[in-house]
């Protein structure tokens, strides 16, 4: 079958061969074949092994070696500068008794199905806008996108200042515009200051999704909603059963790598709150890193990160099944 | 998908009106880092002074962060970390992508899921063992234990997106080549790589502001003050205890989000596709 579609391609090089010489091939074929090694690396599979090596050595040395290391860690008593011991599920049962803990492990899933659900309405709300023709598209569509390519903890510093608790912008204006006229702390209280983090992660994270469903969006082709729209479905409708289900595969794995990402966070939280005011804002990144390198207990460290590991795998294999049921 | 609109106010209320809010409050807080920059301390620190603008723009942040830390050595540590790192990547995640797309061999499509699966391991997940990890091989405190960490979650990147991209770049080119005599070397590395310079120049420089982004990993491992990057550095450095200096703060958040900036504003078209290629399943 793939010899009878190369033989014309082969006439015609061969004809070519003869009136040029083919800039590809530098050595002949013979002198090429008489090596050992060229012999070798023209098996695929050997090829195949030479050209992931880089990679797989990379991965193995810091993937899968700090994952076995890190439950090792945690079943262990570790500090910084001294060896630890076996301790067995000590660390998870000393984990599951600290309220500062459980008060992260609630965080964590607030903040994330909160902050998920606004980019995603927001972020589809966007795209939406950002799919009309309108002046200065490109620039603007652009600039959208800012928040999501500087640097979180630079951005994060800003809205840091922007929540002052003496020189806030926001007071600012509500104070002068009569609204408020004690100044609030933002980040003074811990449900306060959740929602400022929501808020300033909705506005890191809303572009990503801005910007790929608005690619999703450009592949709908517009003859299916001139369809819908001559058989009368109105706007809404429109959105609903027509734009819906047809973006619904990027729009799902958007959401999956956003959540994933989302509940990971570490930066934006510690640098916004560093998990205060009074340790009521901690999730399991900013609880691990608090416990492991500020108050030098690894093992115990290692522990709290762990426990990021259950919903990582159920999202891994939801993608693996997604991605195997639309091959 | 063409869109139509009513009158003029209709469009105004449902397009103009949300698209104009949407821009200002995405990009207030960079004009906010701006004019933070060059409002002169006698004015930051003063609740009674209009905050939104300044009649008396100083440059005296922009000296300080320069005297005062060593914000010049850390733009010239990001650089050179993202730099190398991201070549790093480039160049497995190249060869990976490759042979994932083009190769026939047994382990391909377990192989594949492997990669694709540590492209979904948060640093978080690993940072504390990573740390022993760095210090064992002797590279803590130094730019390599980035360099060679970033490309954990860079490589898989990188190899995901040129799979895919060369995945539609057809065989018969290389075919062609092989039996104008090339080895099969040079076939992909003559013929396929070339072809595939969009999709590497759009793997770069996501992987470039990645880098040039990232905060965990260089928090942990980098401790010195002339071994940070400007993320950590103007994190770390210009917050003392309770004390915020504001003005070098800005100013050195403003500096270091422009190069990023600037990269992506060249390429736009190319960070867009690699970031709807990176999540495409």
């Amino acid at each position: 079958m793939a010899d009878q579609r190369i033989e014309p391609i082969l006439t015609d090089s061969a004809r070519l061969a003869a009136a040029i010489p083919s800039p590809v091939a530098v050595a002949p074929p013979e002198a090429r074949r008489a090596t050992w090694l060229g012999l070798l690396l023209e098996r695929e599979h050997v090829l195949a092994g030479l050209l992931l090596a880089p990679t797989l050595v990379i991965l193995t040395l810091f993937i899968a070696y700090p994952f076995v290391l890190g439950i090792w860690l945690a079943v262990s008593d570790k500090m910084v500068g001294r060896p630890g011991s076996f301790v067995g599920l000590q660390n998870f049962q000393v984990n599951l008794n600290d309220t500062i803990f459980l008060r992260a492990f609630q965080n964590t899933f607030v903040y994330t199905f909160i902050a998920t659900a606004l980019k995603l309405a927001l972020g589809m709300a966007t795209a939406l806008l950002l799919n009309h023709h309108f002046h200065f598209k490109r620039i603007i569509r652009a600039s959208m996108l800012l928040p999501w390519i500087v640097p979180t903890v630079l951005s994060t510093l800003a809205w840091q200042w922007m929540f002052d608790a003496t020189f806030s912008v926001f007071n600012w204006v509500l104070m002068n515009a009569g609204l408020i006229s004690k100044r609030i702390l933002w980040l003074g209280d811990g449900t306060l200051a959740m929602g400022c983090l929501i808020a300033v992660n909705v506005w890191r994270g809303m572009p990503f999704f801005a910007i790929t469903l608005l690619a999703g969006l450009q592949t709908v082709n517009p003859d299916v909603h001139e369809a819908a729209e001559i058989d009368g479905a109105n706007a809404w409708q429109r959105f609903w059963r027509v734009t819906l289900p047809l973006i619904k595969p990027i729009m799902l794995v958007v959401v999956l790598f956003s959540m994933i990402a989302t509940f990971a966070d570490f930066q934006l939280i510690y640098v916004l709150t560093r998990g205060g005011p009074y340790s009521s804002t901690h999730v399991f990144g900013t609880y691990a890193y608090e416990i492991a390198m500020r108050a030098a207990k690894l093992g115990q460290g290692a522990s709290i990160s762990l426990f990021l590991f259950p919903f990582l795998l159920m999202v891994i294999v939801f993608q693996l099944w997604y991605i195997r049921r639309s091959d | 998908m063409a869109v139509r609109y009513g009158g003029p106010l209709k469009r105004a209320v449902t397009f103009h009106v949300p698209l104009a809010l949407l821009v200002g409050a995405t990009l207030f807080p960079f004009y906010w880092m701006v004019i933070t920059s060059i409002r002169p301390d006698t004015e930051l620190y003063n609740v009674r002074s209009n905050p939104f603008f300044t009649l008396h723009p100083t440059l005296t942040h922009f000296a300080d962060l320069f005297e005062l830390t060593m914000f010049a050595r850390w733009a010239w540590n990001t650089l050179f970390i993202a730099t190398v790192s991201t070549a790093i990547s480039l160049f497995c995640g190249l060869l990976a992508g490759y042979a994932l797309a083009r190769l026939q061999f047994r382990w391909a499509p377990p192989l594949g899921m492997v990669i694709f699966i540590t492209y979904l391991v948060p640093p978080t997940l690993l940072f504390i063992p990573l740390g022993d990890v760095v210090k064992t091989f002797g590279i803590g405190d130094t730019p390599w234990a980035v360099i060679l960490t970033y490309p954990t979650f860079l490589i898989p990147f990188c190899t995901w997106l040129l799979m895919g991209y060369f995945k539609t770049i057809p065989r018969e080119i290389e075919d062609c080549a092989r039996i104008d005599g090339a080895s099969r070397i040079q076939a992909m590395v003559r013929i396929s790589f070339p072809l595939a310079i969009p999709g590497i120049l759009s793997a770069g420089i996501f992987a470039f502001t990645l880098s040039w982004n990232e905060f965990l990993y260089a928090l942990v491992f980098l401790s010195s003050p002339q071994q940070k990057t400007i993320p950590i550095g103007v994190f770390t450095e210009l917050v003392r205890g309770d004390v915020f200096y504001w003005g070098p703060l800005m100013a050195g958040a403003l500096l270091g989000s422009v190069p990023v900036a600037l990269v992506y504003s060249l390429f736009v078209e190319h960070y867009v596709t690699a970031l709807t290629g990176a999540v495409k399943g």
